[in-house]
C-alpha cells in the first residue's frame, strides 16, 4: 500500500539548514527500513503553469490552479502495510521537516 | 417455549452476540461493510425462524454460521470472491505483529478500528454504536438528532475511509495501547454524556438507551482489558452517575440537583458495583487517571445518606488531585463548586470569576455563578447569570430548573 505524505506550508521557503539535515536523516531511515518510494521538494506555487487541453486549443495559464493560504511544499511517497505505520512515519516526517503533513492513500 | 421467551432469546443474542459476529466476519472477510450487512441479515433470519423452529442450543454459533453464509452469498453475487479473499488476507494479515496474549479478541480489534484516531470523533461514535453496539442507523440518528440519511452517510464514509486508507484491524502494539485505549474510553464517555445530558429542545432530558449502551460497551472493554485502571474507573463513574438517574429528573421534567435528590431512589446495586470498582482501583496502589478520580468523587457523594453528611474535604482533595493531571477550566469550575461547601460561596465565587475568559460560553459556568450570587444575596446579578445560563443550556430539564430558580429570586 502506498501513501502520499504531503508537506503543508504557509509560505514558500526552502527551510533552514537544520530542517534539511533532519529530512536527510529521516530519508535515510525510510530507505534503510524499506518504506521509501520517492520524495521531493517543490518550488514556490508562483512558478507553476497550468495547461488545459480539454478543448480545441491548449490554454496555458501562469500561476497555481488555486490560490490558497496553505500550499504544498513537497511530498514523500511511502510504502507501508497499513495506516498506523504510515501515520507513525508521517509523525516522524513532520518533526523532521518541521511542518504539518497530510497522509493520503493511493487508490 | 413461548413467544416472549423467543423474543427474549433474540434480544439477548443481539446484545451478547452482535459484536462477536461482526468482529469475526470482519476478520474473515476483511470488510466491515460485508460483516455488518451479513450480521444484520443473520439476525433478521433468526427473528423469522426461531419462533417456528425454536432457539438453537448455541445461538452465537448459529448466528455466526448463518452470517458467514450470507457474507459468502454476497461475495459470490458480487462475483468478487477471489479478489475479496485475497484482499482480506492482504489487508488484515496479522502474522507479522507481536503476539497479543490475553487481550486478543476480535471484538477488541473491532472497537479499536471503529475508534481509530484518523476518523472524526462523530464518525467514531456512530461507527462504534453501529458495529460494536448493534444499534440501527435510525436509532443512532434519533439519539444524535440528525437525519437518518446524514447518519447513514457518516457511517458509510467512515467505512470507506477505513477500507481505502487501510486502517488496520488489530489491537495496537503495547507501546501505543494506553493512548488508543484512552481514545476508546473518550468515545464511550461521549456516548454516555449525550445520553445523560441530552441536548436539544425537543429531546428527552435523559436518553436511557444511550447511557445503557455506553455502560454495556464499557463493561465489555473492562472485561477485555481488565488490567486497565481507567477502563475500570470509567465503568465505575458511569455506574455511580446512572444510579442516580431516576432521582435526577422530577415528575414535571425538571432537573433535580444532587443536594435535592431523594437518595432513597438511587439504585443501590449500581452504587455497590461502582464502589467496589473504586475500592479495587484504590487497592491497586497505582496512581489513578481522571476517570478513576471522577469515580472516586462520585463514590464520596453516593456514600452520604444525606447531603449534609457529604465529606466535602475529601471531595475537594480529590478535585485537587484531578486539577494536577487535568488543569482544564471545567475541572476548576467543579472544584470551585465543591469549595463553596467548605469555605463558603464568597471564596468559591472569586475562583469562578477568574474562569470567565475561558468559560463565558459554557452554561454551567453561568449556572454556578448564579447559584453562588444567590447564596450571597446578590439577587440582581444572580438573575442576570441565570438568564445567561438559560440562553446557553441545551438540556430541557436543566432549562426548566434554571428558569424556576431565576423566578424564585426576590
Amino acid at each position: 500500500m502506498q501513501y502520499m505524505v504531503s508537506v503543508i506550508d504557509e509560505k514558500a521557503n526552502n527551510g533552514t539548514q537544520e530542517e534539511m539535515d533532519a529530512v536527510d536523516v529521516f530519508n535515510d531511515k525510510l530507505i534503510a527500513d524499506g518504506y521509501w518510494v520517492f520524495a521531493g521538494g517543490l518550488a514556490a506555487p508562483s512558478t507553476a503553469t497550468v495547461i488545459d487541453n480539454r478543448g480545441d486549443q491548449p490554454i496555458v495559464t501562469d500561476g497555481p490552479f488555486v490560490e490558497t493560504k496553505e500550499l504544498l511544499a513537497g511530498f514523500w511517497i511511502i510504502q507501508a502495510p497499513d495506516l498506523d505505520v504510515a501515520l507513525k512515519l508521517a509523525t516522524e516526517g513532520s518533526k523532521a521537516c518541521n511542518r504539518k503533513v497530510e497522509v493520503r492513500p493511493f487508490l | 417455549m413461548t413467544v416472549t421467551d423467543v423474543e427474549e432469546a433474540i434480544t439477548r443474542a443481539h446484545q451478547e452476540e452482535w459484536a462477536r459476529v461482526v468482529a469475526a466476519l470482519t476478520r474473515r472477510y476483511g470488510d466491515l461493510d460485508i460483516a455488518e450487512e451479513a450480521a444484520a441479515e443473520a439476525f433478521a433470519t433468526a427473528v423469522e425462524r426461531w419462533p417456528a423452529e425454536g432457539v438453537p442450543p448455541n445461538p452465537g454459533a448459529w448466528l455466526t454460521v448463518t452470517a458467514s453464509r450470507k457474507a459468502l452469498d454476497r461475495i459470490r453475487r458480487e462475483n468478487k470472491r477471489d479478489d475479496k479473499q485475497r484482499e482480506a488476507q492482504r489487508m488484515y494479515d496479522d502474522s507479522s505483529t507481536e503476539p497479543l496474549g490475553a487481550i486478543d479478541d476480535d471484538r477488541l480489534r473491532l472497537i479499536f478500528t471503529c475508534c481509530h484516531p484518523a476518523l472524526a470523533m462523530e464518525a467514531r461514535v456512530a461507527l462504534t454504536l453501529r458495529m460494536v453496539g448493534g444499534l440501527t442507523v435510525p436509532e443512532i440518528a434519533r439519539a444524535f438528532l440528525v437525519q437518518e440519511t446524514t447518519m447513514g452517510q457518516r457511517i458509510t464514509r467512515a467505512k470507506a475511509k477505513i477500507a481505502a486508507a487501510r486502517i488496520p484491524y488489530r489491537v495496537p502494539s503495547a507501546e501505543d495501547l494506553p493512548g488508543r485505549v484512552s481514545g476508546v474510553l473518550a468515545v464511550l464517555y461521549l456516548v454516555f454524556n449525550e445520553g445523560y445530558l441530552a441536548t436539544g429542545p425537543d429531546s428527552e432530558p435523559v436518553r436511557h438507551a444511550l447511557t445503557a449502551e455506553a455502560i454495556r460497551l464499557t463493561r465489555l472493554i473492562r472485561a477485555l482489558i481488565p488490567d486497565d485502571g481507567e477502563a475500570a474507573g470509567l465503568l465505575a463513574l458511569m455506574l455511580l452517575i446512572e444510579a442516580r438517574r431516576t432521582a435526577r429528573v422530577s415528575a414535571t421534567g425538571e432537573l433535580v440537583t444532587l443536594d435535592q435528590q431523594d437518595r432513597g431512589a438511587w439504585d443501590q446495586a449500581m452504587i455497590a458495583e461502582g464502589h467496589g470498582l473504586v475500592r479495587e482501583r484504590l487497592a491497586s496502589g497505582i496512581a489513578p487517571g481522571p476517570y478513576q478520580i471522577l469515580a472516586a468523587i462520585n463514590a464520596v457523594h453516593t456514600s452520604a445518606r444525606d447531603v449534609r453528611d457529604t465529606d466535602w474535604t475529601q471531595v475537594v482533595a480529590l478535585y485537587d488531585q484531578l486539577v494536577a493531571i487535568d488543569p482544564s477550566p471545567i475541572v476548576g469550575l467543579n472544584r470551585a463548586i465543591a469549595v463553596a461547601e467548605l469555605d463558603g460561596p464568597e471564596v468559591a465565587l472569586a475562583t469562578v470569576d477568574r474562569l470567565e475568559d475561558r468559560l463565558s460560553g459554557y452554561h454551567a459556568y453561568h449556572a454556578a455563578r448564579a447559584d453562588l450570587l444567590r447564596r450571597l444575596g446578590r439577587s440582581q446579578e444572580s438573575r442576570a447569570a441565570y438568564s445567561r445560563a438559560i440562553e446557553l443550556a441545551g438540556n430541557t430539564a436543566e432549562t426548566a430548573y434554571l428558569e424556576r430558580r431565576r423566578d424564585q429570586l426576590g
